[in-house]
């Protein structure tokens, strides 16, 4: 740890071997600690402000009086190999994300662009006798070099935000035609010695379930203003195994903490835990489309009611999580977090015996389904005997492998059960928007008209007061159906060695590395 | 002998299929693909991932794709010792669908040696453990020289790795701080001898299970070696304990041991995945195990199919050497 300190190098414990580096191809939150550190987009991440603009790739930008039209002003940087970034880097990174059969899993992120949804259809199923879209009809532009021109669906105000994810990241397009073309799921490009990238580190090494390290870029805009000069992930799966490590100081940071060690953690050495706020809700869903209590509103809410929430976060679970009142985590800046739930079993009580079961009397047993997982099946033991106890109903609690969990909910083969589900971007959208009728995400059954019309349109409402406005209809409305029943926020925890420095909380921990410094002992 | 060994390797292939066959009929019949994610991928792009794996082909059409591409198609015995399987044999073991633009071929040339050092090792401080310690609880059969080893080998077995990797991780790794807690090699490191401190943990750690065998194995075969009269004669001869007990009893007694060995190398060598998660390492059990869980298909596979492969080719030197050391036995398939 000393001479790790000294050479300013960042260990860390990385969860899970990196599927890939590839930002148009990628999906998982190690994928995005070691793709944040290497590269950089239009905007980058400010070191305390979630909703803050922090330039990165673009200098500045403007857009047009309508709103729909951005400018993006691309600074004087370098590729890795010493080409300039330009603005048709982007251009070319963008067609390649909405290639079909590159198969990039965010391809919808980009939908908000003018067209780009059409273009992706008209060239993943093409209709005989009629050509594809060309590129240029998509709403994405290189005016020059410099200047790229993002022309939008509709005015969009928390556009910025989206460019954060790393699906808006781009590649340099004279590598990716080097080694096997824009819609090639090769790999070769990221490899050690032919990876290229703009961000403030560039690939150093990458062995398989061993470490991934990075190196100081010196051909970053800003490499300056880089502290560390080194970061190494390792892909711990075991969190005791990563918990020794840290013991060993052979981490600075790591990816979780074992739950049985939270509270001595707490106890002990307070200053080594961070229990940050995340921008992610733990919740069940619930089966709607079997015609039985379940699908009786009313059941519904009696079963949300009726759920302690309080005493499952301060007594059962203890990881700083918040009780979830409702199912937009808070912390977005101008949205309202409203309390559509508490804890009210007489409310529940009353509802289940207008729903004609009172005291539970003739409600047929159900099952909880959950991925196999100590804390699930925790959570899940808690709100059986809390079902049990207030509404006197029989709940028995299965667990499945995570493969056959997927499969069964998204089947819909299942009564209640454990989900979870963390935002892409700072926006109510990235929640809410996964409720509408026939949402590959939606698994509950339910549908709505009124809030899939809101949904629809909020995003081209204009402004964020009227948008949020909107949305916040649609959380009540999501709220009062209840096909979800909410049940905590979501907290990051992790181990931090006193060291480093500049470590804020984010809501969706994405960091800009290059704040990031470690503190040598004795200065 | 080459004959009998010839007709081994024939046997190997009716062996191999129903193995690839049976994985094959298992790991897609498992619910999920490897596609499945709690985020769900938009239809057309699962279309295009399955597509670009050839999961859209009919099942039949993948199988027999698969043996075609498996299938040996020549020898390169250099290319081999280096586990280039497709320069070896010509085997082309497929893309993994969780590690982009990874093949098989490469994730087993990669992990397969790190097991293989980490299961050598352990076997051979096994023996060196195991076979004195069961010889003198044979030779001094139901005193406390006997009931000391004996009692200790049971603690062994008993003890599973996953208790006792962490303990020993905690005590000699954190508290004594004798040897890292885990990790394979010294990362920025400049000589190789700065890798052993890293490997002494595991490799004691897997050891211990296999020694506390070992013992108990060579114990039982030589108690009943001791009681023949070849011994019995060996001694008239005044031929020393040690003597007797290393030329002539060993020899026979140690049959059952390595009759175990085989079976117990190919798992060794081919990785365990609890010793890889303690002490992070980067073997080739990790990918045995993970392969499963997330439904890739040609990992689980390309691991299978070469686990099948070692356990087989070392079955047959366990036999060539049984036969060797006992001239009882011939060669006969």
């Amino acid at each position: 740890m000393e001479r790790a300190n000294r050479e300013g190098i960042l260990l860390r414990g990385n969860a899970t071997e990196p599927k890939t580096l590839d930002p148009h191809v990628a999906t998982g939150v190690p994928e995005n600690h070691i793709i944040t550190a290497l590269m950089e987009g239009l905007i980058a991440y400010h070191p305390t402000d979630n909703t803050a603009i922090e330039p990165g790739m673009a200098e500045s930008f403007e857009t047009n009086e309508a709103g729909n039209v951005y400018t993006f002003h691309i600074r004087d940087a370098k590729w890795s190999n010493g080409d300039p970034v330009t603005a048709h880097d982007f251009d070319y990174s963008y067609r390649r994300v909405l290639t079909p059969a590159l198969a990039c899993e965010y391809v919808t992120m980009l939908f908000v662009v003018k067209n780009a949804e059409k273009y992706f259809k008209s060239h993943s199923e093409p209709i005989p006798g009629e050509e594809p879209m060309a590129w240029e009809e998509v709403g994405i532009k290189a005016l020059d070099d410099k200047r790229l021109q993002i022309t939008l669906k509709a005015a969009m105000p928390y556009f910025p935000q989206m460019l954060k994810h790393y699906s808006w990241f781009p590649v340099n397009p004279r590598v990716i035609e080097e080694h096997g073309g824009i819609s090639s799921r090769n790999g070769q490009w990221m490899r050690v010695g032919n990876h290229v990238t703009n961000g403030p580190f560039r690939l150093k090494e990458w062995k398989t379930n061993q470490i991934l390290e990075v190196e100081k870029n010196p051909d970053y805009w800003d490499a300056d203003n880089v502290k560390l000069n080194g970061i190494r992930f390792f892909p711990i799966e075991s969190a005791d195994t990563e918990e020794r490590l840290f013991q060993a100081e052979q981490l600075h940071l790591t990816y979780m903490v074992p739950l049985h060690k939270l509270d001595l953690y707490k106890a002990e050495n307070p200053e080594l835990l961070r229990l940050d706020p995340y921008l992610g809700n733990y919740f069940y869903r619930v089966n709607v489309t079997q015609g039985g209590p379940l699908s009786d509103k009313r059941v519904r809410r009696a079963l949300a009611l009726s759920i302690d929430r309080e005493s499952l976060t301060n007594n059962t679970l203890k990881g700083g999580q918040t009780p979830a009142h409702n199912f937009v985590p808070p912390g977005i800046k101008g949205y309202p977090t409203n309390e559509f739930l508490s804890y009210d079993p007489q409310e529940a009580q009353r509802l289940l015996a207008e729903a004609g079961y009172p005291g539970g009397e003739g409600f047929p047993t159900f099952e909880i389904l959950y991925n196999t997982r100590d804390d699930h099946k925790t959570i899940a033991e808690t709100i059986q005997q809390m079902w049990k106890q207030t509404l006197g109903l029989n709940v028995q609690i299965i667990n499945q492998e995570w493969k056959v969990y997927l499969d069964a909910q998204s089947n819909l083969e299942y009564d209640v059960s454990r989900a979870g589900w963390i935002g892409d971007y700072v926006d109510p959208y990235t929640f809410l928007e996964m409720f509408t009728t026939g949402n590959g995400n939606n698994d509950t059954g339910w549908s709505n008209a009124r809030y899939d019309e809101i949904i629809r349109t909020a995003p081209l409402a204009g402004d964020d007061i009227k948008r949020f406005a909107m949305l916040e209809e649609a959380e009540a409305i999501l709220m009062d159906e209840l096909p979800i029943l909410p049940i905590y926020i979501y907290t990051l925890p992790y181990l931090i060695h006193p060291s480093l420095k500049n470590w804020n909380p984010k809501l969706l921990d994405n960091r800009n590395m290059k704040y990031i410094w470690l503190e040598q002992s004795g200065e | 002998m080459f004959k009998f060994i010839l007709i081994r390797l024939l046997q190997l292939i009716p062996v191999l299929l129903v193995i690839i066959t049976l994985t094959f009929a298992m790991v897609r019949s498992a619910p999920g693909g490897p596609f499945s994610s709690e985020r769900k991928i938009p239809e057309h792009i699962l279309e295009q991932l399955n597509e670009h794996y050839g999961l859209n082909d009919p099942l039949h059409v993948q199988y027999f794709n698969y043996l075609k591409k498996i299938a040996p198609k020549k020898l390169d015995i250099g290319a081999l010792l280096k586990f280039d399987l497709k320069e070896g044999l010509g085997t082309d073991l497929g893309p993994s669908t969780r590690y982009e633009g990874r093949t098989v071929n490469e994730l087993i040339a990669e992990s397969f040696p790190v097991s293989f050092v980490l299961g050598s090792f352990a076997i051979l401080l096994a023996l060196v453990i195991g076979i004195p310690a069961g010889t003198i609880a044979a030779l001094n059969k139901n005193s406390a020289m006997d009931y000391g080893p004996m009692s200790m080998a049971m603690f062994g077995i008993c003890l599973p790795s996953f208790v006792l990797g962490p303990i020993f991780a905690l005590i000699f790794g954190l508290w004594l701080d004798w040897f890292p807690v885990s990790g394979w090699r010294a990362i920025g490191g400049f000589h190789w001898t700065e890798n052993i401190p890293y490997r002494v943990l595991p490799v004691v750690t897997l050891s211990l299970y296999y020694a506390a065998g070992i013992a108990r194995l060579t114990r039982g075969g030589m108690l009943e070696v001791l009681n023949q009269d070849y011994i019995r004669t060996a001694r008239a001869k005044g031929l020393s304990t040690t003597m007797v007990t290393i030329k002539h009893a060993l020899r026979a007694g140690l049959m059952p041991v390595i009759s175990y060995l085989g079976p117990v190398m190919a798992g060794v060598l081919s990785g365990s995945f609890i010793i890889e998660m303690i002490f992070q390492i980067p073997g080739l059990g990790r990918h045995f195990i993970n392969a499963a869980l997330n439904r890739d298909y040609t990992l689980v596979l390309g691991t299978v199919l070469f686990y099948a492969v070692l356990i087989i080719m070392l079955n047959l030197l366990v036999d060539v050497i049984m036969v060797l050391l006992n001239p009882k036995l011939k060669f006969d398939s």
